[in-house]
C-alpha cells in the first residue's frame, strides 16, 4: 500500500516538475536564436565537428604521405594551403588533424567535467568536513598557475597524446567542481529535494536523478568554454612538443614545424594558428550566448 | 586589516603545504623505478640497492615527503640530474627574467584592457563599442604562441623593427610581452566595460548627473573607481595564466626563464629541475594572490568609509 502511495506522489512530482522544465527549454532556445553570435558559433563548431567526422572523403591527399618533390610549396589552386617542408599537403593535414586537436579538447573537458562534477556534488550536498576536505583539496590545484600543473603531470607521465588530455583534464576539476558545488547548494535549499527525501528516496537517488539534471544549465556553460581553453592548451602543450609527436598533423604539432619555417614558409604557420582561432572563437561566442540564454536576467 | 592580513596569511599554509603535497606526489606517478632511472641500463644490483639508499628512495612515501617539506623550507629545492647544481640556484637564475617578461605583460594587460573597456564602456552598443569587444573576444581566442610567431613574422622578419628573440634590450622586450599580455587585456577589457556599466546603472551615478556635474567627472571620478574593484580581482586571476603562460612565451621568443627551464628540463627528464620550476611558479602565484585579496579589501574598506 505504502508504495503505491509512493509511486503516485512521485508521479505528482515529477509532473509538476516536467512542466516548467519543458518551458525552461523553450524559453532558452528562444533567448539562443535571439543571440546572432551564439548562432555563428554554433554553426563554426558544427563545421568543424563535420570536418572532423568526413576527413577521409574531405582531404584531397593523403595527410601523412612525403612527397619531396613538392617541399614548401605556397598556396595554390592544387595545394589551397601550400605543403609543408616534407611537401604534405597542409589543407588535409589540417582536416585530420581536426579529429586529434578537437577529440583532445573534448575528452580533457569529459574527463575534467566527470571528476569535477562529482566532486562537486558530494562536497555541495554532505557539506560540512566533506566540503572542507573537497574544496580544499580543490583550492590547492588551483593554487597552480594556468598549464603548470598540466606540465608536472606530463613530466611525470612523458609526452603524449594521451597524458595532455590527462593534464589539461585535471586542471579543468576544480573549475567544475566549484560551479557544481554552489549550484548545489542552492538546489539542494529546494522544498522539492525534502519532499523527494521524505518520500524516501537514497543519496545517490537524490544527486544524480534530481539535483545533477536542475544544475546542467551552468555546468554546460563551462563545459563549452572549457572547450576553448582545453584545445587552446592541448594545442600549446602540442607545440611545446609535449603532446602529439610529429609526423602528426595535430594543429599544435604543425605549428610547431611552421616556427622552423617562418621566414621561407610562413604559411605553414598561419593556416593551423588560423584554424584554431577560428574554432576557439567558435566555443568562445558560443559559450557568452548559452551562458546570456541561461541567465534569467536576460530573458527581458 | 592587520587581523586580515593575518587570518588571509594562515590561510594560505594550508594550500603551500599542499601545493608541495602534489608536486611531491605527482613525480611519483613517474613510471619506473627513479633508482634504476638514475643508475642507468645495465647497473648491478648493488649500485642501484646503492642509489636507493643513498637517496632514502627505500622508506615510506610519506616519510619522504616531510623530508622534501622540510628541504624545501630550508630552501634546498634538490639537485638538477643533468648538471648536478641545486635547483634553486638555477632558479634564481632564471625567476628575475621570467619576473620581467611577467611585470610588463601585466602592465599591458591592465593597460590596454582597461582602456579598451572604459571606451567601450562609455558608449555602449555604439559601433566603437561593438569594434573593441570584437578585437577582445578575437585577443581572448587567438592561441598565444600563435600570435606571438605572427607578431614575429610581422614585425621581426617583414618590417624588421623588432628583434626576432633573446631578452637584451628593451626593444626586446615588446613582443613577447605583448604576446603574453594580449589574452589577458583582452579579458579585463570585457570585464571593465561590463563592470562600468552595472555601476553607471546605480543611484549614486544617477545622483551625480542630477547635481549637473560634466559626464567626464562622473565617468572618471565616480564610476571608474567602483567599477575597477572587481577588476582587480580578475588582474590578479590573470597573473596566473601569465605565469602559465611564459612557458610558451619564452619558448616562442628563447628567453631564459623559469618557464623555458621547465619545459627543457621536461624535455631532459630532470625532474627535480620540473619539480622546483612548477613549485617556485606556484609560490609566487599563492603570493600574489594573497596581495591581491589584500588589495581588494583595501579597496572596499576605503569605500565603506567614504
Amino acid at each position: 500500500m505504502s508504495v503505491e502511495v509512493k509511486t503516485d506522489r512521485s508521479v505528482v512530482i515529477k509532473q509538476s516538475m516536467s512542466q516548467p522544465k519543458q518551458s525552461k527549454l523553450k524559453d532558452f532556445l528562444s533567448v539562443l536564436m535571439l543571440n546572432k553570435a551564439a548562432l555563428v558559433g554554433a554553426v563554426i563548431i558544427v563545421f568543424y565537428i563535420l570536418i572532423a567526422i568526413f576527413a577521409p572523403l574531405l582531404a584531397p591527399y593523403d595527410p601523412y604521405a612525403i612527397k619531396l618533390e613538392n617541399k614548401l610549396m605556397p598556396p595554390s589552386g592544387d595545394h589551397w594551403m601550400g605543403t609543408d617542408d616534407k611537401g604534405r599537403d597542409i589543407l588535409s593535414r589540417i582536416i585530420y588533424g581536426s579529429r586529434l586537436s578537437m577529440g583532445v579538447g573534448f575528452a580533457a573537458v569529459f574527463f575534467g567535467a566527470f571528476f569535477g562534477i562529482i566532486f562537486g556534488l558530494v562536497a555541495g550536498y554532505y557539506g560540512k568536513w566533506v566540503d572542507s576536505i573537497i574544496m580544499r583539496m580543490m583550492d590547492v590545484m588551483l593554487a597552480f598557475p594556468g598549464i603548470l600543473l598540466a606540465l608536472a603531470i606530463i613530466s611525470a607521465l612523458g609526452p603524449s597524446l594521451i597524458n595532455v588530455t590527462i593534464a589539461v583534464g585535471a586542471f579543468s576539476v576544480p573549475l567544475f567542481a566549484r560551479i557544481v558545488r554552489g549550484s548545489t547548494l542552492e538546489v539542494k535549499r529546494l522544498e522539492y529535494i525534502d519532499a523527494i527525501r521524505s518520500l524516501g528516496a537514497n543519496d545517490l537517488t537524490i544527486i544524480f536523478k534530481h539535483i545533477l539534471p536542475n544544475i546542467l544549465s551552468p555546468i554546460i556553460v563551462q563545459g563549452t568554454l572549457r572547450l576553448a581553453t582545453a584545445i587552446l592548451s592541448a594545442a600549446g602543450l602540442s607545440f611545446l612538443g609535449l603532446g602529439a609527436q610529429p609526423p602528426s598533423p595535430e594543429w599544435g604539432t604543425m605549428l610547431s614545424n611552421g616556427r622552423d619555417f617562418l621566414f621561407s614558409a610562413p604559411y605553414i604557420a598561419i593556416f593551423p594558428g588560423l584554424t584554431i582561432s577560428i574554432l576557439v572563437l567558435g566555443f568562445n561566442i558560443f559559450g557568452d550566448g548559452l551562458r546570456d540564454a541561461f541567465d534569467p536576467r536576460m530573458k527581458k | 586589516m592587520l587581523m586580515f592580513i593575518f587570518r588571509r596569511l594562515l590561510q594560505t599554509i594550508p594550500v603551500v603545504i599542499g601545493v608541495t603535497f602534489v608536486v611531491f606526489f605527482i613525480m611519483q606517478l613517474v613510471p619506473g623505478d627513479p633508482a634504476v632511472l638514475l643508475a642507468g641500463e645495465g647497473a648491478s644490483k648493488e649500485t642501484i640497492n646503492g642509489i636507493r639508499e643513498q637517496l632514502g628512495l627505500n622508506r615510506p612515501l610519506l616519510v619522504q615527503y616531510f623530508d622534501y617539506l622540510t628541504n624545501i623550507f630550508h630552501g634546498d629545492f634538490g639537485t638538477s640530474l643533468k648538471n648536478s647544481q641545486p635547483v634553486l640556484d638555477e632558479i634564481m637564475v632564471r625567476l628575475p627574467i621570467t619576473m620581467e617578461l611577467a611585470f610588463f605583460s601585466i602592465l599591458i594587460t591592465i593597460i590596454l584592457g582597461m582602456a579598451a573597456g572604459i571606451i567601450s564602456a562609455i558608449k555602449p552598443y555604439s559601433l566603437t563599442d561593438t569594434g573593441v569587444m570584437l578585437v577582445a573576444l578575437l585577443g581572448i581566442s587567438l592561441p598565444s604562441f600563435w600570435f606571438g610567431l605572427m607578431m614575429m613574422y610581422f614585425f621581426s622578419v617583414k618590417l624588421q623593427i623588432l628583434p626576432v628573440a633573446g631578452w637584451d634590450s628593451i626593444l626586446h622586450v615588446i613582443l613577447p610581452s605583448l604576446t603574453l599580455g594580449a589574452g589577458g587585456a583582452a579579458i579585463v577589457a570585457r570585464m571593465t566595460r561590463s563592470s562600468m556599466l552595472e555601476v553607471v546603472r546605480q543611484d549614486y551615478i544617477r545622483t551625480a548627473r542630477a547635481k549637473g556635474l560634466r559626464e567626464r567627472v562622473i565617468i572618471y571620478k565616480h564610476a571608474l573607481r567602483n567599477a575597477l574593484i572587481p577588476v582587480i580581482t580578475v588582474v590578479g586571476l590573470q597573473f596566473g595564466s601569465l605565469l602559465g603562460g611564459t612557458v610558451l612565451v619564452e619558448s616562442i621568443f628563447a628567453i631564459n626563464g623559469l618557464g623555458r627551464m621547465i619545459v627543457d628540463a621536461i624535455r631532459m627528464r630532470d625532474l627535480p629541475m620540473v619539480q622546483g620550476g612548477v613549485l617556485m611558479a606556484s609560490l609566487i602565484f599563492v603570493i600574489v594572490n594573497l596581495l591581491v585579496d589584500v588589495f581588494y579589501r583595501f579597496f572596499n574598506k576605503r569605500i565603506e568609509l567614504n
